[in-house]
């Protein structure tokens, strides 16, 4: 394994809401308790459901959100809770792509100019560098003739290629870590494996560490050794992607492998065999284990305490009461 | 998805603009008026309109009090239009001057005729007469006759100016009143039921139509006055002038101080686009950095900011407004600046703010910060580039309030004093009572100056509000 | 080749086209397909395609630029083109055929109580009497899944997958035998995307319905298809059952977009099509696709291919299959 680069230990993310000005506050549990590490140059793919918090894990790991508790490390760096000022190596080290390839571009600047805010901010060479360096990354991200593109505006791009130049703003300070928060699902399907198949690409020939959140568990096969699933604030199961799939461990991931189809003349004949109901809400979710209202082995202890992280085979987790007895 | 499908480029909006009626319209409007302004500051230097207007060194003299635009003649009667006549100007025409002294004596035997012809449907508006005369000791005696087409030839007055330069008020002389009288009676073998007004005596056709102004027709031909004078002194000298005064003037008509309109409504445009421009503008841009900084930033400067708002949102601007123009004298500059500050915590911050807010969220936001760029930045750079667009529309059509907020100060009086506004134009209307007296295009012609910006900017906000608003972009 | 009384629905030769500043957009280009009874159709595309111009067309919930708008739909033998807006009203639009909308969660009325929209078009088409209508709203609820008791819940208070139920609910309340579905999972996570299809699974086999159900996702597709039709810049290029279409799609879009999926079971490498979907305003001359298409050669340039014939009820728009007899045309 590489050097770490990331390690996360029991970070939360609270948010606040309050329903009036004299009720007390209470608080949507986002992320819950996360714990992991990542390594120099590792991909994982992040999946779970809209309201599971894997948006919200993303994005605290980046700090554009203050953890509540917790810890965040990166290159052995605690930045937890340091100032947003003493952040700017940060910044430079970290990249976002968002899931909106309309609105994660400034429309009234080109693209040119848009790729060259991250140079300036960091006060990046002169002027001929930069432009260098805009031209590579465009090279990179496939959008070329570069002289055609680096002037026009977002609105005149698809939204496949507006992704290429969010990627290509990810690294042109050539960051250590990228957090793709749903990269491809605002895009054409048939655009979507063209734009994974770039990021793999970039992920592997460059050395980036790369966190790849989805709720489309079918396309993380493609993109990363480690899987990780994500539940009402919790990641109750992670371990290799080929185990995961093929031998999960936790009820809410064998009932989302259950729930996924693949193209099959057969499936219209078959009823699946799922757990009924939704994801909890996150300000009052489910005491114990936050999946025991939907679980079909739910026991009695699942409705009391929260389970434990049990790990199966080495790296394989799974946040589940009935792995208790294998312990 | 949240498609952001245009941009707003120079070109491209004003190609879209001309798409819409509207704006074709604002458009064509808005370019009269800057034509409009730039003519007035060009061939009308500041310092000289100010000086006309206030009217110094009587170079409104020869023009006729409340004159119609002339031409109104044709929508109606031919009225008539100023005559003048100028012994010092012989190039005017029909002036004859004989100055024959008396031998053996220090008189002059002085003789200066005028002719005009008068083919107009309506009778004079005033007769003056300027006299020059050139004396060392006795003023000249000068006698007045009037010759009317028909022949009939009238002694209407005796007179001895009073000074080297001196003035004759005919129309409210009182010897040539009861001369008049005498003759009206001989034509119409009384005296007419209510007295005749001088000019309809001077100009009349002879008949029972004399009877009253109502029914008096002007009689069309070609008259004459001329002066018998005797002047004392071997250097005396007399010179006449004669200004029979129209009821029509030029492009727009005049006032009761007989200024010409047309220098009022040709310099109220600069004037309106200048005041309604600049508040608007800068009204709108503060306001925009306030709602910016209010929306983006949050928090207590929030608060602060929207509960200041709110308070002057309470506050009623005119009122306000007129309390500070009577104590303070304002001139242009001072009223602007006065306005702006009075608006800037405006409603529109709210709808601005509404706007931050929601952009606030967007993902480019979101990446900037990831990428490092500071508050400052991403306010000045990111947001305000992008709610520029959506404001520019309520920009632009909130200049007519601006407009008729200064013409509504002039109206209440309050207006700037020296420069001639639309606003003070109609304030002095009204103060002339120009409604009763049926001078209506004193009124409306700066109406309807105003009308036409206010036209200009609103068809124009509005087409580059259905440009910018997708929503109301017409398919 | 089935007799026309046993197709449910019928669509031949429809075209629409809508008029925009840009031009005209030739959403709907000359579609012939037919629907049988308790079948299900499901017709796939990319975003872009013309598949819920399609839908409109068929239920004719039009907008007001169009330009064009003609072909025949057959509805149990009737074609539907020559009745009134008012005719079609009252007797095809949700009594014959109802439509679940693209986002149809959020077109729920948030100030009306559930039970009364569901009821409502039970108000409207019969005429129903209040409480009437309501005891079959409950009903139609109960048969989707959602205890009669939400009738008097706000729909703020659903979640996601609830509301979906609620607006299947209220398509099927006046009983038509034909439901469009347009999307009806898109904004649902797939554990509930999975419930709402056995919903849909259970109610076709209980209730006979016919199902045409639009998706650009395959995989999903295949979760309710009897039959697949595939469309490209506003035409259909392919229809085959399920059992052909999912292994041995003739057309070399199809083929594309089958290898375009990605899998979760089978170990394979999904390819991604080069380029992007045509503007419907100028799309290419010839066969639509040839642009793409790695197997296009000078005639698919030039002319656009017929619907060819390939036995069992496969068609395919495709000069590759020149040979085979053209598929009947009016």
């Amino acid at each position: 394994m590489n050097e770490e680069l990331l390690r996360v230990s029991g970070l939360k993310k609270y948010f606040e809401m309050r329903k009036g000005i004299f009720s007390s506050p209470i608080y949507v549990r986002a992320v819950d308790n996360v714990s992991f590490s990542l390594g120099k140059g590792e991909a994982i793919s992040l999946v779970g459901e809209s309201g599971s918090g894997k948006t919200t894990l993303g994005k605290t790991l980046l700090r554009l959100y203050k953890p509540t508790e917790g810890q965040i490390m990166v290159k052995g760096k605690d930045i937890t809770y340091v100032n947003t000022k003493e952040l700017m190596w940060y910044r430079r080290v970290t990249s976002i792509i968002e899931q909106d390839p309309y609105g994660a571009l400034p429309s009234f600047f080109t693209i040119y100019r848009i790729l060259e805010e991250p140079l300036l901010i960091h006060k990046f060479g002169n002027s001929n560098e930069r432009q260098k360096r805009i031209c590579e990354v465009l090279e990179k991200v496939r959008l070329t003739p570069i002289e055609d593109f680096a002037q026009k505006y977002p609105h005149m791009l698809s939204g496949g290629q507006l992704q290429r130049v969010a990627i290509a703003r990810a690294l042109t300070l050539n960051p250590e870590l990228v957090i793709a928060d749903e990269p491809v699902s605002m895009l054409d399907a048939s655009v979507r494996i063209e734009i994974l198949t770039l990021l793999k690409e970039l992920q592997e020939t460059l050395g980036i560490s790369f966190i790849y959140i989805t709720h489309d568990l079918t396309t993380t096969k493609y993109f990363s050794e480690r899987l990780f699933i994500m539940y009402a604030g919790k990641i109750v199961e992670s371990g290799k992607m080929f185990e995961v799939i093929h031998n999960p461990q936790h009820p809410y991931t064998e009932a989302l492998l259950k729930a996924i189809p693949d193209p099959d003349a057969e499936n219209r004949k078959i009823l699946r065999d799922i757990p009924p109901g939704e994801p909890p809400n996150l300000v009052n979710p489910p005491m114990g284990c936050r999946f025991h209202p939907r679980c079909p082995y739910k026991m009695d202890v699942c409705e009391k305490e929260e389970p434990l992280s049990f790990e199966l085979e080495p790296e394989h987790i799974s946040l589940c009461w009935l792995h208790n007895n294998r312990k | 998805m949240t498609s952001e499908g245009y941009e707003f480029t120079l070109k491209s909006t004003i190609k879209e603009l001309l798409t819409y009626k509207s704006g074709i319209f604002g458009a064509l409007f808005l370019i009269l008026l800057l034509a409009i302004s730039v003519y007035a500051i060009v061939a009308l230097p500041y310092d000289e309109t100010v000086r006309l207007w206030r009217g110094e060194g009587g170079v409104w003299l020869e023009n006729p009090r409340n004159a119609q635009p002339y031409w109104l003649k044709y929508l109606g009667q031919n009225l008539p239009e100023t005559i003048k006549r100028d012994s010092t100007q012989p190039e005017l025409g029909g002036t004859v001057k004989i100055v024959t002294p008396i031998p053996q004596t220090d008189m002059k035997l002085a003789r200066i005729s005028f002719t005009f012809d008068f083919s107009y449907d309506g009778f004079p508006s005033e007769i003056n007469i300027f006299f020059s005369a050139k004396y060392n000791g006795s003023a000249p005696l000068l006698n007045i006759y009037w010759v009317k087409p028909s022949g009939t030839e009238i002694r209407l007055l005796t007179y001895i100016p009073r000074s080297q330069e001196d003035k004759l008020y005919l129309s409210v002389n009182q010897q040539a009143a009861n001369a008049l009288s005498l003759y009206l009676n001989d034509v119409l073998g009384k005296s007419p039921s209510v007295p005749l007004p001088i000019e309809y005596s001077l100009f009349a056709v002879e008949d029972s139509s004399m009877n009253s102004s109502a029914t008096a027709k002007p009689l069309k031909g070609t008259y004459r006055l001329y002066i018998d004078g005797t002047l004392f002194g071997k250097d005396s000298d007399i010179d006449v002038k004669l200004i029979v005064y129209g009821r029509v003037y030029g492009m727009a008509g005049t006032d009761n101080q007989r200024r010409d309109l047309t220098i009022a409504l040709l310099w109220g445009t600069p004037i309106a686009l200048a005041f309604g421009l600049t508040a608007s503008v800068t009204i709108t841009f503060l306001e925009l950095l306030l709602a910016t900084i209010s929306g983006y930033y949050g928090g207590k400067i929030d608060s602060v900011i929207q509960r200041i708002t709110e308070i002057y949102m309470i506050l009623p601007f005119l009122p306000i407004l007129i309390m500070v123009s009577t104590f303070y004298k304002l001139d242009l500059l001072v009223l602007i600046l006065v306005v702006i500050a009075l608006s800037i915590f405006g409603g529109g911050i709210k709808s601005t703010r509404a706007l931050v807010m929601q952009i606030k969220e967007y993902p480019y936001i979101e990446a900037a910060k990831a990428y490092g760029a500071s508050s400052k930045r991403i306010v000045f750079l990111y947001i305000i580039p992008k709610i520029l667009p959506p404001v520019i529309p309520t920009l632009i059509a909130s200049v007519p309030s601006y407009v008729f907020l200064e013409a509504a100060l002039a109206i209440l009086g309050l207006g700037i004093p020296n420069l001639p506004s639309w606003g003070k134009v109609i304030n002095e209307s009204f103060n002339a009572g120009a409604l009763y007296k049926g001078y209506y295009y004193w009124v409306l012609e700066p109406a309807f100056m105003l009308i036409l910006t206010a036209l200009a900017f609103s068809f124009l906000g509005f087409a580059l509000d259905k440009i910018v608003n997708p929503k109301l972009r017409e398919v | 080749m089935k007799t026309l009384a046993e197709n449910i629905l019928e669509c031949k030769n429809l075209v629409l086209h809508y008029s925009t500043r840009k031009g005209v957009v030739k959403a709907v280009n000359d579609v012939t397909f037919s629907l049988q009874k308790s079948e299900s159709l499901a017709l796939v595309g990319e975003s872009g395609c013309g598949k819920s111009s399609l839908a409109k067309a068929i239920i004719r919930l039009l907008p007001r630029n169009i330009e064009k708008y003609s072909g025949q739909i057959f509805v149990n033998g009737q074609d539907t083109m020559t009745l009134s807006e008012k005719e079609f009203r009252e007797e095809i639009r949700w009594k014959k055929i109802s439509m679940v909308f693209q986002g149809a969660m959020n077109s729920l009325n948030p100030v009306l109580k559930v039970g009364y929209q569901v009821a409502e078009p039970l108000l409207i088409h019969e005429k129903m009497k209040k409480h009437k209508a309501l005891e079959k709203a409950k009903e139609a609820l109960s048969i989707v899944g959602i205890h009669e008791s939400f009738v008097e819940r706000y729909p703020f208070e659903l979640s996601g997958g609830m509301k979906q139920r609620v607006v299947i609910a209220m398509a099927l309340v006046t009983n038509p035998s034909i439901l469009i579905l347009d999307e009806p999972t898109s904004a649902l996570d797939v554990i509930t995307q999975a419930n709402i299809m056995n919903l849909l699974k259970r109610l076709k086999k209980e209730m006979g319905l016919s199902y045409f159900f639009i998706t650009h996702d395959i995989a999903l597709s295949s979760e309710l298809a009897d039959k697949i039709a595939v469309m490209y810049a506003g035409e259909i290029q392919e229809i085959a059952s399920a059992d052909i279409f999912y292994k041995k799609a003739a057309h070399p879009y199809s083929q594309k977009l089958m290898a375009s999926v990605p899998t979760l079971r089978i170990d394979k490498k999904p390819e991604f099509i080069v380029g992007s979907p045509p503007s419907l305003i100028n799309p290419p001359s010839g066969c639509k696709f040839h642009p793409r298409c790695t197997l296009a050669f000078d005639k698919c340039t030039k002319e656009s291919p017929p619907l060819s014939d390939l036995g069992s009820e496969h068609l395919v728009k495709c000069w590759l299959f020149e040979e085979h007899k053209e598929a009947e045309r009016i």
